[in-house]
């Protein structure tokens, strides 16, 4: 069965969209990193569709590097937020807006 | 080759049957649990329902089915039921690729004895290992009950934490097999070497890489001595505290289910699979290696009750201290000598 | 899609990191159709298995409850979607209009093998592969610096004596 590239890239653009407009309305902090991961799981679907539809095997080699980075990321991330929610005692976005404590 | 239908029929009777098989074992277990935990400590165990207490299992499936099935009102609901479910789903599925026997021919039919293989079937039954931690960590969370949740967070940071050392400790024997997938695996531990010492991985190189992934897999099937959360004297009863009936069965089926996993994985990866000493007559040719697949998981299982009722808990930081900063060296260790005696070799 | 879409509209963010990972696993399904088994099998270990478990455990360590929406979130709401989605919608006009891009990919054809893949990450891709080895290990230490307790890592005075 054959599928058309262009169906995987518009899947991977709605799932990117979805990310950006998470990322823009969403206060939670940790919902905000989700659609982070959520951009860069599109972005994995386009390398992979590609990597298919040219043969070329290096797209999946990019894949792994790039969920290497999401993965460090989302550590150091999660541990910034578990920082900055012991001094502000909040997670709400619209809260966090004091340079100083 | 066969024709699809036939492919679908011959699937769907392995399956079944295979499906089959794994519950009856996973009740089992618990007998055999009782049996040995009770000899062990000079005790008879159940020995009144049939004949050595055989029928246990079913007047306890019974005992479940009839419990009343409270479901306190400041549960999360939906994650409170689905999350037993979810255990109990990802502990039987990686039985899927799991091979236990040579090919077969039964009339003028011949499969394998496992339901798919796939080639990189090892790394399948590490991720299902992987998505079992959210069973326990809904669980823990849908309880609204603070021992409940601390039970959950610890189960969950202890199997993520002893996944590493469990994945890396299997490394070394991909490497010496050559493939992630498990029926090529078992194939290169067939024959013998020095004429009478078996082929076997846990003979051939990778002893430690064994007991690494022993410990790393009692720890992720959160069995003794790494049981913590859910112990009794500790967290009341962990995560499935406010389980009760059914739903605290699937949970308990779930952790036998996990236990033959890992036994099963444990036998074809450095028992040997399904090799033996094969005798002449055809029938027995087909049935032999599954029985002696059979008895090596039978093997572990025992051991796995065996090291419960003997060695006392671990205490959380000590169990943690140990993942990280014992296993996971060594194991990384086990990788390297190992990449550089076949390096050698070749 | 639907996981994506079920992330933005529920206010709870348990409920949100669900439907991630059930993004996660969907998309696992879809690189296996394109015939990536190696990338399928290592992103539900790594993604759906690990880091959506990071991700759950702080969520519940950190006793995140449903969301307040302020005003700042409405305008945003009101601004960023519209904008938002007509861009996306150019840009994948763009993109779909071009005639490379309605090619077939042919389903079932697996090649993802790993070894072919160890040999690209391990002889063209080498020093990438170092960089991020680097890379992780200096997350570790940052993770561990960032969320430990500020007395932990903060001198004691009375040990100066």
């Amino acid at each position: 069965m054959e599928i058309p590239l262009s169906y995987y890239l518009v899947l991977s653009g709605i799932l990117f969209t979805c990310g950006v407009l998470g990322f823009l309305i969403k206060r939670n902090i940790i919902t905000i990193f989700m659609s982070i991961e959520l951009m860069l799981n599109g972005v994995n679907l386009s390398f992979v569709a590609y990597a298919a539809h040219w043969h070329a095997l290096s797209g999946q080699v990019f894949v792994f590097f790039v969920m290497v980075v999401a993965a460090a990321e989302s550590a150091v991330g999660l541990a910034i937020i578990i920082a900055v929610y012991r001094t502000r005692e909040t997670l709400n976005v619209d809260q966090v807006n004091l340079l100083k404590l | 080759m066969l024709s699809v239908t036939a492919f679908l029929i011959i699937s769907i009777i392995k399956t079944l049957a295979v499906i089959g098989i794994l519950l009856t074992a996973v009740a089992y277990s618990v007998w055999l649990e009782r049996k040995v935990s009770a000899h062990i400590q000079n005790r008879w165990g159940p020995t009144r329902v049939g004949p050595f207490g055989l029928l246990q299992p079913l007047a306890d499936g019974v005992k479940f089915i009839f419990k009343e099935d409270l479901t306190q009102p400041h549960v999360y609901k939906p994650l409170y039921i689905a999350a037993p479910m979810i255990a109990l789903v990802f502990a039987i599925t990686s039985i899927a690729v799991i091979p236990f026997g040579n090919f077969v021919y039964i009339g003028p039919w011949g499969t394998y004895l496992q339901i798919t293989d796939m080639n990189i079937g090892l790394l399948i039954v590490l991720g299902i290992t992987s998505m079992g931690v959210y069973g326990v960590a809904l669980a823990g969370w849908s309880s609204n009950n603070k021992y409940a949740l601390l039970g959950g967070l610890r189960a969950s940071a202890q199997m993520i934490s002893y996944e590493v050392s469990l994945g890396l400790s299997l490394v070394g024997v991909i490497i010496m097999s050559g493939s992630l997938s498990l029926r090529t695996i078992v194939e290169a531990q067939g024959g013998r070497f020095w004429y009478f010492i078996p082929r076997w991985n846990i003979f051939h190189g990778q002893t430690l890489a064994f007991f690494i992934y022993l410990i790393s897999a009692y720890a992720e099937t959160n069995r003794t001595p790494f049981d913590l959360p859910e112990a009794e004297s500790e967290l009341v009863a962990g995560y499935h505290t406010e389980y009760s009936a059914m739903k605290f069965a699937m949970f308990f089926m779930a952790e036998y289910a996990n236990m033959v996993t890992v036994a099963c994985i444990a036998t074809l990866l450095f028992l040997g699979g399904w090799n033996g000493p094969i005798f002449h007559p055809p029938l027995l040719q087909a049935v032999m290696p599954v029985v002696w697949f059979c008895l090596k998981v039978f093997f572990f299982m025992f051991l796995y009750v065996w090291v419960r009722w003997t060695l006392p808990r671990f205490r959380y930081d000590q169990l943690m201290a140990f993942g990280w900063k014992v296993l996971l060296p060594l194991s990384i260790a086990n990788i390297v000598y190992t990449a550089l005696v076949v390096a050698w070799r070749a | 899609m639907a996981g994506a879409v079920n992330l933005l509209v529920q206010s709870h963010p348990i409920n949100s990191a669900l439907s991630l990972i059930v993004v996660m696993a969907s998309l696992a399904a879809e690189y296996l159709l394109l015939g990536a088994e190696f990338v399928a099998a290592v992103q539900v270990i790594v993604y759906a298995g690990a880091i959506m478990v990071l991700f759950l455990i702080t969520i519940m360590l950190l006793n995140a409850g449903k969301e307040v929406r302020s005003k700042g979130s409405h305008v945003a709401t009101l601004l960023g979607v519209p904008g938002v989605t007509i861009g996306a919608l150019l840009v994948g006009w763009t993109l779909v209009g071009r005639s490379s891009t309605t090619q077939l990919v042919s389903i079932g054809a697996l090649w993802g093998d790993p070894k072919s893949i160890a040999r690209l990450l391990f002889h063209d891709f080498l020093l990438p592969f170092e960089v991020t080895s680097v890379l992780i290990l200096i997350a570790i230490m940052g993770a561990v610096v960032l969320a430990s307790r500020p007395e932990a890592i903060a001198r004691d005075p009375r040990k100066d004596q």
